[in-house]
Parts: C-alpha cells; structure tokens; sequence
C-alpha cells in the first residue's frame, strides 16, 4: 500500500504535522529565494519621513527607528537565517557523521582519542563555544553570507552529531555486510564513505532538520550579541539588537516581529525533525 | 564509593587540560589582538612602538608556549591573572559578578524544576489527550523562543502593566524581596527552556517506564494506582531526566550571557561577551574554563546521583 504512494504523500499522510511544518519552511525558502520579487521595498532603504511607522497598509509590520520597512527585512533576514542555518546545519552534520562513523569503524585507540576529542568539545557551552570562534575568526562574507560565522556555528555542532552517529555507527559496523565488504579487500574510506555513511544516513538526516532549528537560534543570539551578523545585513538577531529595546512602549512591532519570525522557523524545523524521526523510525513513536 | 569518586576526579584533569588547549588555540588564533583594539579605543594617534610597548607589558611578545605554561602555572596556583583591559585580577571581576549569575542559575532551575516535573508527569499519564497536546505544545515552543526575545517581550509585558521591576541590583541578603522581583523574570526567560527539554524528557522517560514488566506486576498484584505511578513509575523514570537536568544546567551559562544583555544585569555572562568583544584573552579564557569545570562538576554529581538512586551501578 504504503510503497506505490510518492513519498512524500506517504510522508504527509503518516505525519500530516511535520507535513505541514515542510511547507511552511518551504513557503519561507520562497520568501527567501525570491525575495527582490516578493519584498515590497529595498530592506536597507531609510525613509525619516516614516521612521517607527505602526503597521499600516503601505508599511505591513511598520518600521524600524530609520524607517526601514520591517515586512522587507524580515523577508531578506529569512535568507539571512535560512542559508546560515542550512549551510551550518550541513556543515557540522557532514564533519560530525565522517568523524563518527570514522571513530567507530577504526575502533581501538581511534575511537578512544576521538571520543576524548568529543568529550572536551562537548565540555563548551555552545553559545560560548560559538561566541569565541565567531571573535576569534573576523569576517568572510561569500555571497551575502558570512562564511566565517557559518564555522562559529557549526563547530558545536560537530562533537554532539560524532557522539550520536558513531553509536548509530557502531550497530552498523556488527552487520555482516561490512564483514564482506572487508574480505571482498575495499578499502576503508571505501568501507565508510559507501557502505557505513549511507546506512547511517537516517538518523543523520533527523540530526540535521534539528540542527538548523539550533543553528538558526544560535545565530540569531550572536548577531543580537553584536557578534554574529552586522549591518547593514538583515538578520532577525540583530534587528532586536542595539536601540530596538528603545521603544518597548512606542513601537513594539520593532521588537515582535523579528522574534515570531525566528520562533516560527525554529518551530517548524523542530516540528519536521521530529516527524522524520517518528517517519523514519516507528519504533521510537513517542 | 570514594574509590569511584577519586576515578572520576581523575579522569576529569585530562578533559580539563584538553579543554584549556583548545581555548588557548582559538584564541590565539585571533587576528586583530586586544593591544590595537585597546589602543584605538583611548583615541589619539598609535606608532608602532605603543602597540610593542603594550605587547611585552601583557606578555603578549613571548611565545605561544610560553605564554601557555606561564597561564597553567597561574590556574595550578589559583593566580588567574589580570584582565587585559581594566588590569584589575580577573578573579576581582568576576567575583563581583558571580553572586547575581549564581543566583539568577538556580532561580533558573527551580523555575524549571517547578514547571517541568508536573507538565512533564502530566502530559505523559494524560497521554494522547488535549491535556498532553497542550503541555506539548507549550514544551515545544520553549525549545523555539529564543530567550533574549522572550525577556524583551516580558519586559513590554511588564511596561504595559506598569509592574516595572527594580532596575538596581540589591544582594539577596541587603533586600530580598527587591532582589527576588528583579530577578526573577529574567530567570523566567532563562528556564523556560530549560523547563522544555525537561518536561520532554520526564515525558518520553515515564512513558518508557510505564510500558516496563515491573508496572504490569505492580497493577496485577493490586497496588493502587496512585502508589504504582508514584513509587514505581516516576522513581525509576527520573534517572534519565537527571542527566538532563544536570547538563542543561551546566549550560545555563549560554543563557545568562543573552539574558544578563536584555534585562541589563552585570553578571558574568554579560562581563563574557564585553570581554570577547574586547578580546581580552584572560578573562575570556578563565571565563570559559570556569564554566567547562561547572560541566565536568555537573557531570560528576549526576553519575554521583545515578549511583546513588540506583544500585545495580554501584558494583562497578
């Protein structure tokens, strides 16, 4: 029944919550994609004729101390918190899944030095861990995006998906497949890379949704920080920094947007995470 | 016991000093130094021999090495040295900041705790109901939030309603009920997430529990109800909560350095980020090892815990 459906309408229909998470976040990569089309004005144009302008017909969610349009800024700040979340996400995800499968597939002293690794990487709170590579690394903007930033926010993420997938990685290697494969004389990386990362893609693929949710919140935290995304960049952490608590009283729309853009997304990638894993994996229906 | 406890002590020196390693690489692979942004900072004119003058008197011309084993000199005799930028001890700096982090830590997790271990218990027997859809719904957001937009809207909540609280921060001790309402809403912000992945985790643990053969016997042998989600449901499901709880307090610290910015509390979090900002190495670097020690202590104290409410890990 379930193998003629395409599977994304199995999906849809055996998690119709984390469907509906995907087309949010698919409607949001719109936004983000297209967003010269979709915005109605220039994100950094100011405009001190309508400075902190309540939400109005031409202005939608108002406008910031400078006059900017917010309803433009958050659509450019969702590329913003979209293409650092994924790419961050994928980043830590790929390191932590080869140093993982790696560190179980060796085994021995290997995984021995690498689990030590993990264990002192994991001993950083992330937003400190971010914070000192995100100083310490300066500014590399690829395409809008800041390259650099993008590693401050993935390296916490390597050691906690290394963890998780070397244990996923560890069942796999058991399976007598590998067994063959290694009497069939491959070689290791061939071992790893074709036979073990593939079975323990599942798992990976859960990790990494969940991960973006992280990855978005932690950049959104850093740029509010002053230490993450700058101007004149649109980015929802650093439209809540510097002077937007100014006006608590006069302009909340400065201070509630951003914030339910961030909350949103983050929502609906944990949302979509969480339906992958119950999708992928019924047995651990929660 | 104490065996088992001498072990862990042991073994914690190691992730200790690999954590300090790392610190000490990143940082120095810091580009611009504290010397040039300090310089620049008093204005005027800077030559070249300022900047040089500045890098010998903060050791900063000798070689990596040995600015190394001068700084693990320093921690072995709790001589943590001085911050780069006001030259005061870095223990003074944060010294007078930790009683308000402290406190603001722990209110944070009694928030949590309070929060947590009803909605968590809650949801999990009132699973499959609007009850738990709820209290789900409500974890989940916490997971979302971020908590420095959760302070901001609390304080237009609290600006609304003209229920500002003290902005001076009194010691518990001076004023205890104008320290209690300043703190505890950004404690709020803080432990709401933490409150999250709490009650998540009692869920899904007593869930697990519940399904266990020992349930099944203590309904079949006619205990009540009462006595078999109490005594054999929730004992057994909070052991993996405690772990939980355990790190998520150990990175509290994260959430301080964001809160203490939005509530504009001079705590550590907030002296952490001004000094990564001015790249003020000590600080930065004793900052961070203080809180990789809270994680290596943390962790102890839950195996500690684990061995304690459970016995079949003692024997090892």
């Amino acid at each position: 029944m379930m193998a003629d459906l395409h599977p994304l309408r199995a999906f849809a229909k055996s998690q119709p919550l984390g469907a509906a998470a995907l087309a949010f976040l698919v409607l949001f990569l719109l936004l983000a994609i297209f967003a010269e089309r979709i915005a109605p004005y220039d994100p950094l144009e100011v405009d001190f004729a309508a400075m902190l302008s309540a939400p109005t017909r031409e202005h939608w969610f108002g406008t910031d101390a400078f006059g900017r349009d917010i309803f433009s800024r958050l659509i450019y700040g969702a590329r913003t918190a979209l293409g650092i979340g994924i790419l961050a996400s994928g980043i830590g995800c790929s390191l932590g899944s080869i140093i993982g499968v790696a560190s179980a597939y060796f085994g021995g002293r290997v995984d021995l030095i690498v689990q030590r690794l993990v264990d002192m990487m994991l001993a950083f709170p992330i937003v400190v861990l971010a914070l000192v590579v995100a100083a310490s690394l300066g500014r590399m903007p690829v395409l809008g995006i800041d390259l650099n930033l993008v590693v401050a926010i993935a390296i916490p993420i390597v050691p906690k998906v290394a963890r998780v997938v070397r244990s996923a990685a560890l069942g796999v290697r058991a399976m007598a497949y590998i067994d063959a494969a290694r009497t069939a004389g491959f070689s290791d990386s061939r071992i790893v890379m074709r036979h073990m990362i593939p079975n323990v893609m599942g798992p990976v693929l859960v990790l990494a949704t969940a991960y973006v949710a992280q990855a978005i919140l932690l950049e959104s935290a850093l740029s509010f920080l002053g230490l993450g995304v700058t101007e004149p960049t649109p980015a929802w952490g650093l439209m809540l920094a510097g002077n937007a608590t100014d006006f608590y009283r006069e302009a909340p729309w400065v201070v509630i947007f951003p914030g339910l853009a961030v909350t949103l997304v983050v929502l609906a990638f944990n949302t979509l995470g969480d339906a992958l894993r119950d999708y992928l994996d019924p047995k651990l229906e929660t | 016991m104490l065996g088992f406890l001498a072990r862990r002590l042991l073994l914690a020196i190691p992730t200790l000093l690999g954590v300090a390693v790392i610190t000490f690489l990143i940082l120095r692979v810091l580009p611009g130094d504290i010397v040039e942004v300090k310089l620049r900072a008093d204005g005027g004119t800077v030559t070249q021999e300022m900047v040089q003058n500045e890098r010998v008197r903060l050791g900063l011309d000798k070689p990596v090495v040995s600015q190394f084993a001068d700084w693990m000199r320093g921690l072995a005799t709790f001589d943590l040295g001085n911050s780069m930028w006001t030259g005061r001890p870095v223990t003074q700096e944060i010294g007078i900041r930790l009683a308000l982090s402290a406190q603001l830590a722990v209110m944070a997790t009694i928030v949590a705790l309070l929060l947590a271990v009803p909605l968590g218990t809650l949801s999990a027997l009132a699973r499959g109901t609007w009850i738990d859809g709820a209290i789900r719904l409500f974890t989940v957001a916490g997971l979302a939030v971020p908590s420095f937009w959760l302070g901001m809207l609390i304080i237009m909540g609290l600006l609304a309603f003209n229920a500002m609280p003290p902005l001076v921060f009194k010691p518990f001790f001076d004023d205890p009920w104008s320290n209690l309402r300043q703190l505890f809403w950004p404690a709020l912000a803080i432990g709401y997430r933490y409150a999250a992945v709490v009650a998540r985790m009692i869920r899904s643990s007593i869930i697990d529990v519940m399904g266990e053969d020992f349930i099944r016997t203590a309904r079949a042998k006619g205990l009540p109800e009462r006595v078999v989600v109490g005594r054999h449901g929730l004992r057994n499901a909070m052991l993996p909560s405690i772990t939980v709880i355990g790190l998520e307090f150990a990175f509290l610290f994260g959430g301080l350095a964001v809160t203490e910015q939005v509530f504009n509390l001079n705590g550590i979090g907030k002296l952490f980020v001004q000094a990564v900002t001015q790249r003020d190495f000590v600080l930065i670097q004793t900052i961070v090892m203080m809180s990789a020690t809270i994680f290596v202590i943390m962790n102890l104290i839950v195996d500690l815990l684990y061995a304690a409410l459970d016995p079949r890990l003692r024997v090892r």
